[in-house]
């Protein structure tokens, strides 16, 4: 005998960009709301939740977490938004580019890329340092590190630094149920 | 008493004759937001968060700016103010450097508070990273230009209730900043009595307490409303 | 006795720059060599002759025929003290030719066409000498009002003549007046606004460098009017010819006894000063105008209070543009109701424009309020040089926009303008032909904005910024639709919430050329698929 197929389960994604994974250890923090989730969604792409190395097509929902700061980052951030329904900004970095951006301020604004490389890979450096240099393989900088919405347009933005687990479960749950949620007030808003 | 009617939000309240618009707003509990504005300071209506509409002006009116008047129809959240108070805190956001995790007055920020107010979860307009510095030569106190939202409160509490006017601002439009003394470093301005009431009244992590860190600042801004009735009306605060 | 042959050359900023001073110094020594003296062939310098864009201008008036000369070098000086002190036939062929080609007609549409009133002495007298002013006229409307009228009287015929403010407002001139006038007894002010600050506007500066006299004038009758006995007239330091004139002609009206104690036996006293202002734009907004002059930092306040109520150190102040007081001495002496009889229902009397841009005539144009926009770009600033279509006109400076060709025929007047969604502004009038890019004209004015933003209230300091960088993706064509909303949605939050009539009035040359001219800003949005495929969204 067949099993009949599962209802359709939704299609989760969480990306990581340039953050510190402080999204991700929030999301973690859900406990045994994961367990919940876990019946309603497929984690088809994350780097807590599954191995998968390739952003897959037909996602229902994507917790994009962290800025857009390298090349790898702008790449993948393109991706997500083609094959993603609804995308949501997923704290701070992702909705003002946060500490990441703070890199925005060297170089008087032109190239803060070039300004913090020379600063880490050299002025700091012994004899030997070296400005990392392998195409392919170690992304390049964008000169300006962005929030999300600034590369690809944006459904939903889930701020904080990072937002509570509480947080995103309530930004989530309606979600699930095919709503939108209320981003109002303290509990759902706050930066930082 | 003489005493003004009027209508807020289609409620009947009655203030004092002189009362401003804020206050007539606040005896109909509205919750109209404000920045700039300080109870016990001189308004100035730069922030422009408190703009409201009144029935028969084609203009919006800062309500802490404007007398309250008999007969007044005053409306404080319609649509197109929600808008426009929104797009005023994304373009603070935007202008300075604001970044909260990592800020003294994490928690305790009154913009921080506002974005929540007015509904802001991100700015639509590209954050601008103006270079700013930091100025840490006073013994107790540090302004972090960063930080700041050109409020003036520092300027006028230091002004109007301590009378050492060691604060202005220099430059104009995007490149204004708050300079102490004749724009020297704020340790070196004699005039500074280190009373540190700038630091309380200052509404976001600008000025801070040496000794303060990551959402460590607690400030104070009820400081000039008690010093000012304190000496017009001789009431004391322990009385 | 005047010389029966008089030759006046312009020595206003825009000539000078031309090399008026070298013809001058050149037609002198001309005359010299032709063994003539000054009482034979005067040469006097003069203000504006208004049509700057041919100069060095000179005008050689002989009895019952004036003729203009413009863009002589100093070699031709010769040829002229020939053509006028000698029979035109006794000029040698080919210097009478040489002339020729630069006269003026004075009968053409760019002089003929226009009525000078606030200018009727630029380019007559010389700014330099006060005998030449009051042998013009000048100052005896004052001293007619001092001995002949009550102050009450002085307002009714301001009230009548429909005067409104030429600085851009257009408050009406005699109900501000009265206002000041009828505040509680206590000291008074006069201000005047020579603060110029629009791009394109040179009309005050002309005036003070052409006819000082004739403002101290209208000052004095403004002071005597409202009850002051101070006032000060705020320049740019940018202008510092007329700043020296000025100063001049403070000094020897002090000599004559026109300023001071006394003027006239009455009880009339005034003093006034310059004060020069270090070229703030705000400046030239009222209340920070009047923070300047105190010495502090030139800031807008919340209005009110008017400076009409509390003005300069906290006393009733009156506060005028240049052209507003400069026009007062003519409406005296014809009466209000001649004035009023120029112009429109609701815009009186005459206006002077600074014509500058894609147009064969650039200069002062002094019309009657109501004359079509057609008229004062096509017919008296002779259109585009190269005869192609004018595509629109500027108006207002960086608070005004840009109307375009199809409007042309709409009146200029004060409302008007604002209906087509420009202001008349100060009066800089700068004509664009077909090659101007509309998204340009906008970035260019806002930039002006930006840099000239007092920076009190954030929707000026900040929103002007993001405006400017807004129009920086249009002009350059990387602009998508989602920016045409945040550009729509800014200059109107812009427009609303600015504390000051500067930062209100910021998004007018985006809103007008987004109103005329939307396609060229649609034009300048790209494909949204462009976006994914160059992985450059911003």
């Amino acid at each position: 005998m067949t099993p009949s197929p599962p209802a359709a389960k939704l299609r989760l994604a969480t990306v990581w960009l340039a953050g510190c994974s402080g999204c991700h250890m929030s999301f973690l923090d859900l406990d045994e709301f994961l367990f919940d989730l876990a019946e309603k969604v497929d984690v088809v792409f994350s780097p807590v939740g599954t191995d998968v190395k390739i952003y897959p097509e037909n996602v229902d929902i994507a917790l994009v977490e962290g800025a857009v700061a390298n090349v790898d980052n702008l790449e993948l951030a393109l991706q997500v938004r083609e094959r993603t329904a609804l995308v949501i900004s997923f704290g701070d970095c992702a909705v003002t580019a946060n500490v990441p951006g703070l890199r925005n301020l060297l170089d008087g604004g032109h190239d803060g890329a070039k300004a913090v490389l020379e600063r880490g890979y050299l002025e700091l450096a012994d004899a030997t340092g070296q400005l990392p240099f392998a195409p392919g393989i170690v992304p390049e900088l964008l000169p300006r590190v962005l929030p999300l919405h600034e590369v690809i347009p944006v459904d939903l933005y889930l701020p904080g630094c990072p937002p509570s687990a509480e947080r995103i479960r309530e930004a989530i749950t309606p979600l699930l149920a095919g709503e939108r949620p209320v981003m109002e007030g303290p509990a759902m808003l706050r930066f930082g | 008493m003489a005493v003004v009617t009027l209508n807020v939000n289609g409620q009947d309240v009655a203030v004092p004759a002189g009362a401003s618009l804020l206050e007539a707003t606040r005896a109909a509990a509205a919750d109209v937001p404000t920045l700039c504005h300080l109870d016990g300071l001189n308004p100035v209506s730069s922030c422009r968060l408190c703009l409201v509409e009144v029935e028969g002006s084609n203009k919006l009116l800062p309500a802490c700016s404007t007398a309250a008047a008999e007969g007044m129809v005053v409306h404080t959240h319609t649509p197109r103010l929600r808008e426009y108070r929104r797009m005023a805190v994304e373009l603070f956001f935007a202008e300075g450097n604001h970044v909260c995790a990592v800020c003294v007055a994490n928690t305790h920020c009154e913009l921080q508070d506002m974005a929540v107010t007015v509904g802001m979860d991100h700015s639509r307009f590209p954050y601008q990273y103006p270079q700013r510095s930091v100025d840490a030569s006073h013994p107790q106190f540090t302004l972090d230009h960063n930080r700041c939202i050109l409020c003036t409160r520092c300027v006028r509490v230091c002004d109007e209730i301590e009378g050492a006017h060691v604060w202005d601002i220099g430059s104009r439009g995007g490149q204004c900043h708050i300079v102490a003394g004749l724009d020297e470093p704020w340790g070196q301005v004699q005039a500074c009595t280190s009373c540190g009431k700038c630091v309380e009244v200052c509404p976001t992590g600008a000025l801070f307490r040496n000794t303060d860190t990551t959402a460590e600042k607690q400030p104070d801004a009820s400081l000039p409303a008690l010093l000012r009735s304190a000496r017009d009306q001789h009431r004391w605060h322990n009385q | 006795m005047p010389s029966p042959v008089q030759v006046r050359c312009c020595d206003a900023s825009g000539c000078r720059s031309a090399g008026s001073q070298a013809l001058r110094t050149a037609l002198e020594g001309a005359r010299d060599a032709a063994g003539l003296d000054p009482s034979q062939l005067t040469i006097k310098p003069v203000g504006c002759l208004r049509q700057c864009g041919s100069g060095p201008l000179v005008a050689c008036d002989r009895p019952g025929r004036t003729q203009l000369f413009g863009g002589l070098a100093p070699e031709q000086a010769g040829a002229l003290i020939a053509e006028a002190t000698a029979d035109a036939t006794a000029v040698p062929a080919s210097m009478a030719d040489g002339l020729a080609a630069h006269r003026i007609d004075l009968e053409g549409p760019f002089f003929a066409l226009q009525r000078p009133v606030v200018l009727e002495g630029c380019g007559q007298v010389n700014p330099e000498s006060i005998d030449d002013a009051i042998a013009f006229g000048t100052y005896a409307q004052l001293q007619r009002v001092l001995q002949e009228l009550s102050p009450e009287q002085v307002r009714d015929e301001v009230r009548r003549s429909g005067l409104r403010g030429r600085g851009g407002a257009g408050y009406p001139t005699g109900l501000k007046w009265d206002t000041v006038a009828l505040q509680p007894p206590g000291p008074r002010y006069v201000v005047c606004n020579a603060d110029e600050g629009d791009p394109g506007a040179f009309m005050d500066r002309s005036v003070l460098e052409s006819d000082p006299h004739r403002l101290i004038e209208g000052m004095a009758i403004a002071a005597y009017a409202v009850g002051a006995e101070r006032g000060f007239v705020y320049v740019r330091a940018e202008y510092p010819l007329a700043i020296e004139r000025l100063r001049l002609a403070l000094q020897q009206a002090r000599s004559r006894h026109l300023l001071g104690n006394h003027i006239h036996g009455t009880s009339f006293n005034l003093r006034l000063e310059v004060r020069v202002g270090a070229g703030a734009y705000v400046c030239g907004e009222e209340t920070a105008l009047l923070l300047s002059i105190q010495g502090q930092r030139g800031m807008p306040q919340p209005r009110p209070p008017f400076p009409a109520q509390s003005g300069l150190w906290g006393a009733p102040t009156l506060i005028n543009n240049v052209e507003t007081f400069t026009a007062v001495p003519a409406i005296l002496r014809e009466g209000g109701d001649w004035y009023a009889a120029m112009g429109t229902e609701h815009s009186k009397g005459t206006k002077v424009f600074a014509l500058s841009g894609a147009v064969v005539n650039t200069g002062l144009v002094e019309v009657p309020m109501g004359t079509p926009l057609r008229t004062v770009v096509e017919v008296i600033g002779g259109g585009v040089p190269d005869g192609s279509p004018i595509k629109a006109v500027q108006t207002g400076g960086p608070s005004g926009g840009c109307i375009p060709a199809e409007r042309l025929d709409t009146p200029v007047d004060y409302e008007s303008l604002v209906e087509l969604g420009s202001m008349m502004g100060s009066g800089g009038m700068v004509v664009m032909g077909q090659s101007t890019s509309m998204p340009e004209v906008a970035r260019h004015f806002m930039g002006f904005s930006v840099n000239e933003s007092c920076g009190k209230c954030i929707p000026c300091r900040a929103g002007t910024v993001q405006l400017a960088q807004l129009l920086d993706r249009f002009v350059e064509r990387r602009a998508s639709p989602e920016d045409m909303e945040r550009l729509d949605a800014l200059c109107q939050m812009v427009k609303v919430t600015s504390l000051c009539g500067l930062g209100q009035s910021a998004p007018n040359p985006v809103l007008s050329t987004l109103r005329w001219f939307r396609h060229e800003y649609e034009a300048a949005c790209r494909e949204p698929a462009d976006a994914l495929a160059t992985g450059r969204v911003r």
